[in-house]
């Protein structure tokens, strides 16, 4: 145990780090899981970072419950946006989504109470990795339970073929809403808990290179399930540790490890079990049933 | 007010010649090529190479930066792309694919040249102010509005009157149909990538030589920029990614003029509250031809 007390000493930042990054993961996993791209997750994680640190600081609200208002706060902003932007599809989609979270970004560099470029600093490190890691868990076991539920399956039937999902009075609006609303909820939650552990916090982390992070995590993970988004933000996470003797050279692996499995696992690190079975069927010559 | 304007018009012409190749891609294969920055970027590095280690001229320069570029992109495609292609992979993948290989070249590029700032040699630019009515702009801008519009005007020629662009857009409007008709599909795909990354190289060069200051990360804030003209004109379609690119680059400039200094920051704003206004009024853009229905 005393090993695992140092470990954990050790890396503190890190593993507090990776969870977050599996919330985030899993955020965006809901709406991936409706068939839905959506890029405006860091602009939610924004909101709940900017709204849990601010209400803290500046109003001296709780933190539980400024994470509770940070989250409901996007919940709210993300049934407008949704009813506004669910008209469109696939890449169009996602480019709505990425101008929300540009606009989002530059409010923060401008309005008066948000600390413009500079950002927030001194925010009071409240978040404890038990908070991080409870979050992970509840959300997980609830969205695992949601998978196999109505409206999991009414989100996978949307997936595979929205006129078909239509055509069985699947109220696919609705669905995708839900699906969208509850993916800010939860980026705002994540939002708050990062604030609250990193002490500052800036424009610059919420921009599109964040989003797109957040969507490899999910995707290089495996959208399938929900083990997928946790075990891609894990391993990602964690790859730059892993990578720490390669110094310069770790971005260039990091990058090659993206285009590797995106173009060799194409359902994401999940399926390594699936595509080992999938050889050895090819070897007894029964690949084309598999 | 006029020097505001031609600036305006420079940065759009800029941004234009980003975006048309950008678009290129997207409205032929459907693929966000998210690594177009990288090429932009690589333009304006080859042009320095060529400058600095084989002191050729800057107008040279532009056209070794096309040249490279233009193959780089065929070598893009083969590595990230082509393998995705021939699985019939979701364009999603296309899209991560491009941005692990960007990822990659920059760093590269980083670790090459510094993530700081580089100009080009001293004294290899051409310099010159001209004298319209009573505004004195610089020359070399002048020229390089006058190269962009050239460009896209031979863009516009080889993908409506040339066999290549017949060929281009049949693979536009189906592949297998298009390979079923004796198409050379993967002659027409790697056509692609040769002009927009061409062009996109030309476009980093150009702007390198306007500022005169290179760094591998440059590309990254057109990146986003294209994705507001590629909406604003309506994606799939060149022409409306031109008109984009100027609407984009004179309201930035005005936004400057007009709005009070502190609030310059909202220049950005404009683009992307402009780009979601017209994806939520009018989702295929002022010339988009294409129903938004297409997921």
């Amino acid at each position: 145990m005393d090993a695992l007390g140092e470990f954990v000493r050790v890396y503190q930042t890190t593993i507090g780090v990776i969870g977050i990054n599996a919330l985030l993961a899993l955020s965006v996993w809901i709406t991936l899981y409706a068939g839905q791209l959506t890029l405006g997750n860091a602009a939610f994680m924004a909101i709940g970072a900017y709204g849990a640190a601010l209400l803290g600081m500046r109003l001296g609200v709780p933190f539980p419950l400024g994470l509770v208002l940070g989250a409901g706060l996007s919940a709210t902003l993300a049934l407008p946006l949704g009813l506004a932007v669910f008209r469109l599809r696939g890449v169009y989609l996602a480019i709505a989504t990425i101008g929300f979270g540009e606009v989002v970004r530059v409010l923060l560099l401008t309005l008066p109470f948000t600390g413009k470029a500079l950002g927030l600093n001194g925010i009071p490190p409240l978040t404890e990795l038990w908070h991080i890691y409870l979050s992970l868990v509840v959300v997980a076991y609830v969205l695992w339970r949601v998978q196999g539920s109505t409206v999991g399956r009414a989100w996978a039937a949307i997936r595979e073929d929205e006129i078909a999902a239509a055509s069985q009075g699947i109220a696919i609006r609705r669905y995708k809403l839900a699906a969208f609303v509850a993916g800010a909820a939860l980026a705002a939650w994540a939002g708050g808990l990062s604030a609250h552990l990193n002490f500052s916090i800036e424009p610059g982390d919420f921009g599109f290179t964040r989003a797109v992070q957040i969507l490899v995590y999910a995707v290089v993970g495996g959208t399938p399930s929900v083990a997928g988004p946790i075990l891609g933000a894990t391993l990602l996470t964690a790859l730059p540790e892993i990578l720490r003797p390669l110094r310069e050279y770790r971005d260039i692996f990091a990058g090659l490890i993206l285009m590797g499995v995106i173009i060799y696992l194409p359902r994401g690190l999940v399926t390594l079990a699936e595509l080992r079975k999938t050889r050895r069927l090819q070897e007894i010559g029964a690949a084309d049933v598999a | 007010m006029a020097e505001q304007l031609y600036n305006a018009i420079f940065v759009g012409s800029i941004y234009a010649l980003f975006a048309v190749g950008f678009a290129l891609v997207f409205s032929v294969l459907d693929i966000l090529n998210l690594a177009h920055p990288v090429v932009f970027m690589l333009g304006a590095f080859v042009a320095l190479f060529c400058m600095s280690t084989f002191g050729l001229p800057a107008a040279i320069a532009a056209v070794a930066a096309f040249l490279v570029t233009g193959l780089f992109g065929i070598f893009l495609d083969r590595l990230a792309f082509a393998p995705l292609r021939r699985r019939g992979a979701p364009p999603l993948s296309a899209m991560i694919s491009s941005l692990g290989f960007a990822i990659v070249v920059i760093r590269l590029m980083e670790l090459r040249y510094g993530p700081d700032l580089t100009s080009y040699p001293a004294g290899s630019l051409p310099q010159t102010v001209v004298q319209i009515g009573d505004a004195r702009v610089d020359g070399l801008r002048l020229l390089i509005i006058g190269l962009a519009i050239l460009l896209m005007a031979a863009l516009t020629y080889v993908v409506r009157a040339t066999q290549l662009g017949r060929d281009i857009r049949a693979l536009a409007e189906n592949p297998r149909a298009a390979r079923l008709l004796g198409v050379d599909v993967d002659r027409a795909i790697a056509a692609t990538f040769f002009i927009s990354s061409g062009l996109g190289g030309v476009a980093g060069a150009l702007l390198g030589f306007a500022y005169n200051a290179i760094y591998p990360q440059m590309g990254t804030p057109y990146e986003l920029k294209a994705f507001t003209v590629m909406v604003v004109g309506g994606m799939g379609s060149l022409p409306g990614a031109v008109l984009g690119a100027y609407i984009l680059g004179i309201g930035e400039i005005a936004a400057l003029v007009f709005l009070p200094a502190e609030l310059a920051e909202l220049r950005d704003a404009f683009a992307f509250g402009l780009l979601f206004l017209v994806l939520v009024i009018r989702p295929r853009g002022l010339l988009g031809h294409r129903a938004v229905e297409r997921a």
